[in-house]
């Protein structure tokens, strides 16, 4: 299912997710949390909340979208004062529909 | 003394700002368009407030690399005043130019009220002409100004003197109930080591006058006058 264009390049899309830090209080997720009890989940123990970052690119090998994301993470994608960021790299097919 | 105000898209405290120097203070003063890459021609800057970038990702983080926040950067390091009110002060966090930064109110409830903040520095351009200790009530309006910095940060703020403005009671106590957003230390406003540069949630541009509520911001946006004179003064 790879597929390569004619200057090297493979096709990637990065599935990022980034959270607050364990030490950031999380309200949101707290508030969430508390909508699961009142619907009766009572084993919830604990909701955070996060954000999901889907990212397509080209790069020539794996290793380059990882550095290259991992740019991105620490420039824009996540503030590295309140979040913490973890992705996986998943590689395109020509035909994959996005 | 000339004022500049930065206009993101999605700014919406940059007309309260521009009126409050052009009537309040009665000095020059332009808006600034983000796109420009030249401050020259300033003495100060505000970072005013509203929703820059519409806060995507989160509030401040892409207004962040608008072409004009390389000058912005340059002329903090020269020593410039810049004073980031809401929005600016999350645009300055963001960027690096103070430290820490602001996060979803507690209540998860967007605050449009009038609060009360101390003034526990008045060695800012921006408190310069406030005596410690003062209370001054001014509007908020802002969903994320919690402010948060992590334990060693916060210490060397408190340490250093670099929280300006602290939310209190009418008195000028610290009250449950005094801190609209959960912010750390009750803080409400900071300053980098350098002190030129101050940030604070409360908008001093939105209480310039008695008919709109209150005139204790001129007392904030004033203040960069005489710290300006004081500087010419000490030459």
């Amino acid at each position: 299912m790879q597929s390569q264009s004619a200057n090297g390049q493979r096709r990637w899309r990065a599935d990022v997710y980034v959270t607050l830090k364990p030490v950031v209080n999380d309200p949101q997720g707290l508030a969430v949390r508390d909508g699961l009890h009142m619907l009766g989940y009572n084993e919830v123990e604990a909701v955070r909340a996060g954000k999901y970052i889907q990212v397509w690119l080209e790069a020539e090998a794996e290793s380059d979208a990882e550095k290259r994301i991992t740019e991105m993470c620490d420039k824009l994608l996540a503030n590295p004062v309140i979040e913490q960021y973890r992705f996986n790299l998943v590689e395109q097919s020509q035909d994959d529909v996005e | 003394m000339r004022f500049g105000v930065i206009t993101f898209p999605g700014s919406n405290g940059d007309h309260d700002a521009l009126k409050a120097i052009e009537l309040g203070l009665k000095q020059p003063v332009e808006a600034v368009w983000y796109r420009e890459t030249s401050l020259a021609n300033f003495d100060c800057i505000l970072i005013p407030g509203g929703f820059s970038y519409g806060d995507y990702l989160r509030a401040g983080a892409i207004a962040r690399f608008a072409p004009i926040m390389d000058a912005v950067a340059e002329f903090a390091k020269q020593g410039g005043p810049i004073l980031g009110m809401c929005n600016g002060f999350q645009v300055l966090t963001e960027a690096g130019l103070l430290p820490g930064a602001l996060l979803p109110n507690g209540s998860l409830q967007f605050r449009s009220q009038w609060v009360h903040v101390q003034v526990e520095r008045s060695d800012t351009p921006w408190t310069a002409g406030i005596d410690d200790g003062t209370v001054l009530k001014l509007p908020i309006a802002h969903g994320g100004g919690r402010y948060f910095a992590d334990p060693e940060t916060l210490a060397r703020l408190e340490a250093n003197g670099q929280v300006v403005f602290r939310y209190t009671d009418a008195s000028g106590n610290r009250a449950p109930g005094a801190n609209p957003n959960g912010s750390l230390n009750d803080i409400a406003g900071i300053c980098n080591e350098q002190r030129n540069i101050v940030g604070l949630m409360p908008h001093p541009e939105r209480a310039f006058d008695a008919i709109i509520g209150g005139d204790d911001g001129i007392k904030v946006l004033s203040s960069v006058l005489e710290a300006g004179i004081a500087a010419v003064a000490g030459r």
